[in-house]
């Protein structure tokens, strides 16, 4: 029973810390399936997170730093569009350029805005989401396996978890079911057909970069604004590529992030849980459990896992040409 | 006189300094087909981009029954009623047959009724111009000859009247190409109005009523097609007499060259390309590999080029030699007297960026003569070039050029005259003639036959069926990774050919 207790609790944090790679790993798929390559992934949450967290803490209204968070990963995001649609540049060198700027801009700003060593107030009350209660929680808790399962696993997340959980299956249904979903899958494939076919080949592209800014954006805000309470230097930690990572494992399709977020937030939540490990004798240090996602990362970007074909046209530019 | 299907008046374009087109006026009779014929780059696809909204005119206008347009893009020109199936298919490879012909003409944000109209508005497209294909199945799953059925339908399915078709034999086989013919006379007879651009002067001959021919930019002639003959065409087309025919004395084979015994190559990803062939080629005679595109010839040329390992037995002048490992490689092939002008110029012959001189030294930049110490002697390598280029006849004269700079024709003179020169004792030409215009093939043809008076081996690989009756003196013929059967050109026609190129066995294959 102790250790029934002891998973559900892991499974718990897993589903919290695969929130903000899920919702990156999902603003990449949008933006990748047009073609459009993106590094710049935490380069967007980072600012996100900082703003969000910024503006939370000014107004006490945790939506208003929602909002703000959203404006400016898709100001980024914009950056991005322009410099690799518009101008056709090179989309991991603007990617790059991205995560610098956000890296030093979100210290420099916090630093001079409140004097905290760069990070924002701590944020409390309507700063922050709350978790959301499920009806009977707290009644059926009790009920053996159920129980918990029920109100400690689904029960009790921010409204950015469930969102970000109803995305994967939202995601899936524009992809595949809808005009805009064929038409984005076509412009990653071959811009040329749907350039021929007299569907914009720069519009769809933006709107795609577009959506993939407001998922780093809720990404970014729910770090700084129901992980945690306000924002801290480099607090991504790494989150936007460990996304990258988990969108190639996961070929670019929607079910699959899902299941390879999951996979990398239970490694995460693992290493938290279980400080060292000690296994008759020979004990595993921390070091090692919180390098772990890292390292799967590194495996998954080396191609260990299969071959992954990402969209055709992706990283290039399109020229119109015959 | 009934109102022209499409007039076009004065167009002009120029990309900077190349006038690309101009002052062209053309008028297109309805329910015809019309034939654009020209050397490459002589303006056709441009025209025709313009038409279809791809560039903007500089001067002209464009006429769609007797009606003044303005394309500004590829939506105006769908709207405009045409429809256009490129050279290269503008396909999403990973989508079924359905999903690519309703990209871009889907009805309302939902995709499931969108289908299920387009399926049924295809099943009847079909049966009218007996167009088939399977809808379900991914673009490629189909061959080429499919794929350029779903561009037509395409097209249809968006309601064009006018059809502009820009080279669409140049990956079919002779069958489909025939049969791209009479879905053409059946669109014809249903009263839409197509375009055909071609550099093939039997395809205009076959199927067109009326053609224009260009020249530079310019638009030289517009005739009758029954009221003209090929070499009118030609003359039209290149500005003087040409020889469509190589002259050639009867070949005198001497011994053996190259030896294949049972040669199979397995590619990267395990598929066995070459299954098995024997062959051989003589002192003093062109063989030549006859087949669609994709059938093991390219593969049998990377061996033999030391650019791909194989399995087997080749020899050369009676020595054998590796097939992988070190001494299988181009270096190594090279310093054995075998000249290589690979399939693809652009990516295998020549490093487009970099000068013409450079790209003479490719493949022989250890030659003493390009030495001096450990250093290149760029000074001789560029006296080098400069004789070559006058003895090719590379147009411009400039061996400071880049080699994207040249025209087609001239940048694959560069590369044969860097093979040829090295008089080696076998020669592998790969499609010497892709993208090359009219007058550098007879060049490029009087060269090959010109090293075979030598004495030398040639083995000769190339899609275009005119090339190799016109080069060979010996025919193969390749049909998935197997010889299908030897022929003299004498001796066969191009039915013949045709049916073994589908994988017919002829009697004595």
């Amino acid at each position: 029973m102790e250790f029934f207790v002891t998973l559900i609790q892991v499974f718990d944090s897993t589903i919290r810390l695969a929130t903000p790679l899920l919702l990156a790993c999902l603003a990449g798929l949008y933006s990748e399936r047009a073609g459009i390559f993106d590094i710049g992934l935490e380069g967007k949450m980072l600012m996100a997170a900082f703003f969000s967290a910024a503006v939370a803490a000014v107004t006490g209204s945790v939506w208003l730093g929602l909002l703000a968070g959203i404006a400016s990963s898709l100001a980024l995001s914009g950056l991005h569009g322009l410099a690799s649609i518009t101008f056709r540049g090179n989309q991991l060198i603007s990617g790059v350029a991205i995560n610098f700027l956000a890296a030093g801009m979100t210290v420099l700003v916090a630093q001079s805005w409140f004097q905290q060593g760069g990070r924002t107030p701590s944020l409390f009350g309507g700063g922050r989401f709350t978790p959301i209660e499920f009806p009977f929680a707290e009644a059926i808790s009790t009920v053996p396996i159920i129980g918990p399962i029920y109100s400690e696993l689904l029960s009790g997340h921010s409204i950015l978890v469930y969102i970000a959980f109803l995305m994967v299956p939202l995601t899936w249904w524009v992809l595949y079911r809808t005009r805009f979903g064929l038409r984005l899958r076509a412009v990653g494939e071959n811009p040329a057909a749907v350039d021929t076919a007299g569907v914009s080949v720069v519009g769809l592209r933006y709107a795609a970069v577009a959506i993939c800014g407001v998922l780093c954006g809720i990404a970014g805000a729910y770090l700084a604004t129901a992980l945690q309470a306000g924002f801290v230097k480099e607090m991504t930690a790494g989150r936007g590529f460990i996304a990258l990572a988990a969108l190639i494992f996961a070929k670019w399709r929607p079910w699959h992030a899902m299941g390879a977020c999951l996979l990398f937030g239970l490694l995460q939540a693992v290493a938290l849980r279980f400080q060292n490990i000690d296994l008759g004798g020979v004990v595993i240090p921390v070091q090692v459990m919180d390098a772990l996602p890292y390292i799967l990362t590194v495996v998954i970007l080396a191609g260990f896992v299969g071959k992954a074909i990402p969209p055709r046209a992706g990283g290039e530019p399109y020229v119109k040409e015959r | 006189m009934t109102v022209p299907a499409i007039e076009l008046k004065g167009i002009s374009k120029a990309f900077g300094p190349v006038q690309a087109n101009k002052d062209i006026s053309i008028s297109v009779a309805p329910g015809t087909i019309h034939g654009i014929i020209g050397e490459n780059g002589a303006g056709k696809s441009t025209l025709m981009s313009i038409l279809y909204g791809f560039y903007k005119a500089d001067k002209g206008e464009i006429w769609i029954n007797g009606q003044q347009t303005s394309i500004p893009d590829s939506q105006a020109a769908i709207a405009a009623g045409i429809g256009m199936v490129f050279q290269h298919f503008k396909l999403v490879e990973n989508f079924t047959v359905l999903e690519n012909i309703v990209l871009g003409a889907e009805d309302g944000g939902l995709l499931g009724p969108s289908l299920a109209k387009a399926r049924k508005e295809l099943k009847e497209l079909e049966e009218e111009y007996e167009l088939f294909v399977d809808p379900d199945k991914r673009i490629d799953e189909i061959g080429v000859g499919a794929q350029q059925r779903v561009e037509i339908l395409k097209a249809l399915y968006r309601r064009a009247e006018i059809l502009i078709l820009d080279e669409p034999t140049g990956v079919l086989t002779p069958a489909e190409a025939d049969q791209l013919f009479r879905i053409l006379d059946r669109l014809r007879a249903e009263g839409k109005t197509i375009i055909l651009i071609t550099h093939k002067l039997r395809e205009i001959m076959e199927a067109t009523d009326t053609v224009s021919v260009m020249r530079r930019g310019q638009m030289t002639a517009t005739v009758k097609t029954a009221e003209t003959s090929p070499q009118e065409l030609a003359e039209l087309m290149v500005g003087r007499k040409v020889l469509l025919q190589v002259d050639k004395v009867p070949a005198q084979p001497g011994k053996p060259i190259l030896e294949i015994e049972g040669l199979r190559v397995i590619d990267e990803a395990g598929v066995e390309r070459v299954k098995g062939i024997d062959l051989t080629v003589r002192a003093g005679e062109i063989v030549g590999i006859a087949g669609v595109a994709g059938n093991g010839q390219s593969e049998l040329l990377e061996v033999l080029g030391g650019m791909r390992p194989g399995l087997g037995s080749i020899k050369l002048n009676g020595a054998p030699l590796a097939l992988s490992g070190s001494g299988s490689d181009g270096q190594a092939r090279r310093a054995q007297h075998i000249a290589h002008v690979p399939e693809d110029r652009q990516r295998e012959g020549l490093i487009m960026d970099f000068h013409a001189w450079e790209n003479v030294a490719f493949g022989y930049h250890r030659d003493p003569a390009y030495k001096r110490g450990i250093f290149m002697d760029n000074a001789a390598l560029r006296a080098d070039t400069e004789r070559k280029i006058e003895k090719f006849d590379v147009r411009p004269p400039d061996g400071w050029l880049a080699a994207k700079n040249f025209s087609g024709g001239n940048q694959q003179k560069i590369v044969v005259a860097r093979e040829i020169e090295r008089n080696p004792d076998l020669l592998l030409v790969g499609q010497p003639t892709r993208g090359v215009d009219i007058g550098a093939i007879e060049f490029i043809h009087k060269q090959i036959v010109a090293l075979r008076d030598q004495g030398k081996a040639i083995l000769l690989v190339s899609v275009e069926l005119e090339e190799i009756f016109s080069l060979s003196d010996r025919i193969a013929v390749m049909f998935d990774g197997h010889i299908m059967g030897e022929r003299l050109p004498q001796e066969t026609d191009e039915k013949e050919l045709g049916l073994l190129m589908a994988g017919v066995a002829g009697e004595a294959a």
